[in-house]
């Protein structure tokens, strides 16, 4: 029986084929999923924050882009992933309000954005999909099987990435 | 000169935040009763310092959808006021500021509406903050409403990432309004640290710092 495992606000988890592992109501937060195709270990994390070096309180590793994404890989990679494999999907880093504000904590989402995928190319992790930015949340699935990256919004259709 | 942190609260600091809500909500249900001019009352407001993985729970599930209103907050401190509420009270609000339509929950909310929602939106959390100036002697100016219509957990995000930035909970006041039926709202304070201590020595709490 495979199972669909849960990933809460900044946290992370890991996930074996066949099962398949999500995070619900992405905002201005990012979901990081990666894969490895061969072993079929995969993982995702639900960041916050763009960095852990502006903050002083830092020590919740899954809260942050750079080091979440550390965490996540070296999760896999202990489970048996091979990290040179590695491949990324991303999605969420929406801005939920609609201000037209240059105040960096109201365009957080893009900032999230911006944080995941600068790591993901310092770790030398593709990403073979995204889907972020714009006004809506959004939920997401991960199947390591095969690599789906299924997107739900609320009155929107299902879209796989 | 002592230190805290939302994580670490003393009781004593989270009783003095306690109060300020239940004065807040009571004044945001005397306002909302006056808006619908008819008789509303409101059960002991519920203070809660979650954790961020637990905050989609409490309103239903992270997928649950809701009305949020979100206004930034200047003047003597810097923050944002979140009032959230669930679509069957949303709806409720609306049809009776319609003089009585009866649309059910399921139904979208048109451009009127929408607007409507805001007004409630920005006439609470209005009454919320004139009672916490009242009290700390401190000015507080909100902006104009922000609505969004989505997910609990996309919603809640954008709080959470402001809390975020100081520690890892959130904290949030549940007060359930009854008219003829109970609805539910959540509100959400968000001064940043600094505004904190100030509200905290505003009220004779002593001298402290935030970290």
């Amino acid at each position: 029986m495979s199972q669909i495992i849960k990933v809460g606000m900044a946290d992370l988890n890991i996930c074996v084929s066949p099962d398949g592992i999500t995070t619900l109501g992405l905002g201005s937060c990012v979901g990081i999923a990666v894969r490895d195709p061969v072993t079929k270990i995969g993982g995702l994390a639900h960041i916050m924050l763009p960095d852990s070096k502006e903050i002083k309180n830092n020590s919740n590793v899954p809260k942050f882009a750079d080091t979440g994404i550390e965490e996540l890989v070296r999760q896999v990679v202990a489970k048996g992933a091979n990290k040179s494999r590695l491949v990324a999907k991303i999605a969420g880093g929406a801005q939920m309000f609609a201000f037209n504000s240059g105040n960096a904590t109201m365009r957080v989402g893009e900032r999230n954005v911006a944080a995941t995928i600068k790591k993901l190319k310092e770790l030398n992790i593709p990403i073979l999909a995204q889907d972020t930015g714009d006004s809506y949340g959004r939920t997401v699935i991960f199947y390591p099987e095969n690599g789906d990256f299924i997107i739900r919004a609320v009155g929107k259709p299902e879209k796989t990435i | 000169m002592s230190e805290m942190s939302l994580d670490n609260m003393s009781s004593q600091y989270f009783d003095v935040l306690k109060e300020l809500g239940n004065i807040g909500a009571g004044n945001a249900t005397t306002a909302l009763a006056q808006m619908l001019n008819t008789k509303v009352d409101m059960s002991v407001p519920q203070v809660k310092l979650l954790d961020f993985k637990d905050v989609g729970d409490l309103m239903g599930g992270a997928e649950q959808i809701m009305t949020g209103i979100y206004l930034r907050v200047e003047g003597d401190i810097d923050g944002s006021i979140m009032f959230l509420l669930g679509m069957k009270a949303a709806r409720h609000l609306v049809n009776m500021l319609m003089g009585g339509s009866d649309k059910d929950e399921n139904e979208a909310f048109d451009e009127t509406e929408l607007s409507a929602i805001k007004e409630v939106g920005n006439i609470i959390t209005g009454a919320y903050l004139n009672s916490l100036s009242m009290i700390t002697s401190l000015k507080l100016l909100p902006s104009v409403p922000f609505l969004a219509i989505d997910m609990a957990g996309a919603i809640l995000s954008v709080p959470a990432i402001e809390f975020g930035m100081m520690g890892d909970k959130i904290l949030l006041i549940e007060t359930s309004f009854f008219d003829t039926e109970t609805l539910s709202g959540y509100f959400i304070l968000l001064p940043d640290m600094e505004g904190y201590a100030k509200i905290l020595q505003s009220l004779g709490m002593g001298d402290i710092t935030i970290s």
